[in-house]
């Protein structure tokens, strides 16, 4: 399908175009920018919350309770889930699905799985298209699912409006919840299977960690949320401090300044993978970088010389402009 | 622009109907992933119209019915009908594996199912099958 009908059919409401928009964002298809940037006047209008938290903390089993709940209160929902992929075979299996039970057979929650297909920055640039494609489909709810294991997916997460961070309880000492990470970008911190025991312990050290972190006065208060994502205990209480914190981005301005900061951002990425992507075909016409690597070996030049090298024409190109 | 676009062949694996035996899929789900594959997991005793939704949601280019019970003559072509409704069966490779007498595949194939692979097939040979045949684009 060519992209102008691809997105014609996605704003009409079929899924199947909202599908495969998504996988050409994901390949990086022929026409997949021309798809992003038709569908970004339709955006805007979704919240969009991130998730995430380490592996088998219960993510997957509170967003579907999230989605169910919310498709109670007449919305419509849309799903990411990230899931890791295999650095050895780039494989992955995508398993979050399987917790999707409250939603089966509804199509008002569309749930997509991606895997992070071990791209650096790749990943975050995706997913945000990928959110922008359930926006301009008209979702009201987006919920981003990520394994909180790295900056990668805090990166992701970042790509979103309210964050939560589900800490299991007995999850470690409080040392673990000074280190640097996930615990700084949440909003909300949901302590999840909060039947088993340690839990009140958990609601401790988080609380101390923080009354540490350093805030102005007009910041976001983080909340503590205890939740049993299995029987969907305390979900209520999550969404309405979902709500409270989608208010206050709104009546505090936070929402427009987070909006600006993160367009700032993507153009930069973009701006930065192009320009790599153009240096690499400078490196390419002067014959590859087995060439220029097999030149500094033979200490006939060094690195630093390689890369005024090659960025020689396009300093030249940007002093014409001047 | 060098933009290098990176497409995975995506398979469904799918349990459908009362057949409580998973281990099969595992071990599929397993190989696909080592093959380079993005593999959903359907999980076990999902309705025909659960498998079409995930189906077409994920955008696979593979659904693979992992079935044992003997219940394919009813279950698969619902599945396959239900692709067809959302205009996803024409580019989506149909896979049967799991206990399927021999007088039954005529059927499974009359229905639109694309290759049926019985118990002991070699891992690679499915593979190989996925890679020849998944679906241009």
């Amino acid at each position: 399908m060519a992209p102008p009908e691809l997105v014609a059919d996605l704003l009409d409401g079929k899924h199947r175009a909202l599908a495969r928009a998504i996988t050409k964002i994901e390949n990086r298809s022929e026409g997949y920018r021309d798809i992003v940037a038709a569908l970004h006047e339709h955006t805007g209008h979704a919240d969009v919350v991130g998730i995430t938290g380490s592996p088998g903390a219960g993510k997957s089993t509170l967003v579907d309770k999230l989605a169910a709940e919310y498709r109670e209160r007449g919305l419509t929902v849309g799903i990411i889930a990230v899931d890791p992929s295999s650095p050895f075979s780039g494989g992955a299996v995508l398993g979050d699905r399987i917790r999707m039970g409250s939603n089966v057979g509804d199509m008002d929650v569309f749930f997509r799985s991606m895997s992070a297909r071990g791209t650096l920055g790749g990943l975050s640039t995706a997913t945000s298209d990928a959110v922008k494609a359930l926006d301009a489909f008209g979702k009201d709810k987006i919920l981003i699912e990520t394994v909180g294991a790295g900056q990668n997916e805090v990166d992701i997460v970042k790509t979103a409006d309210t964050v939560a961070v589900l800490v299991p309880p007995s999850s470690g000492d409080d040392v673990q919840m000074l280190k640097a990470g996930i615990l700084e970008i949440g909003d909300v911190f949901v302590v999840n299977k909060a039947d088993l025991a340690g839990s009140d312990k958990t609601v401790q050290e988080l609380r101390g960690m923080l009354e540490m972190r350093e805030r102005d006065p007009d910041d976001w208060e983080a909340d503590i949320v205890e939740t049993v994502a299995n029987t969907g205990e305390g979900v209520e209480e999550l969404l309405s401090v979902f709500d409270a914190h989608a208010d206050w981005l709104d009546r505090t301005g936070k929402r427009d300044e987070l909006e600006r900061k993160r367009y700032a951002e993507e153009i930069r990425t973009l701006l930065r993978n192009d320009a790599g992507a153009l240096v690499e075909d400078e490196v390419e016409r002067r014959g590859g970088m087995d060439d220029l690597v097999e030149r500094v070996v033979r200490r006939e030049t060094d690195p630093y010389s390689v890369a005024d090298d090659v960025l020689e024409p396009f300093r030249d190109a940007v002093r014409h402009n001047d | 622009m060098s933009e290098s676009s990176e497409r995975k062949i995506r398979c469904l694996v799918a349990k459908v109907g009362l057949d409580g035996h998973d281990r099969g899929a595992h071990v599929i789900a397993r190989a696909f992933r080592d093959a380079g594959f993005e593999v959903i997991y359907s999980g076990l005793h999902q309705a025909p119209e659960d498998i079409v939704q995930a189906a077409v949601q994920e955008d696979v280019d593979v659904v693979g019915i992992s079935i044992l019970s003997g219940a394919h003559n009813t279950l698969v072509p619902k599945v396959i009908e239900g692709l067809e409704a959302y205009g996803a069966f024409e580019d989506t490779l149909v896979l049967v594996g799991g206990i399927i007498p021999d007088e039954d595949r005529p059927e499974l194939e009359d229905a639109g199912v694309d290759a049926i692979f019985g118990p002991g097939t070699p891992m690679e040979e499915t593979i190989q099958f996925i890679r020849e045949h998944a679906p241009e684009r």
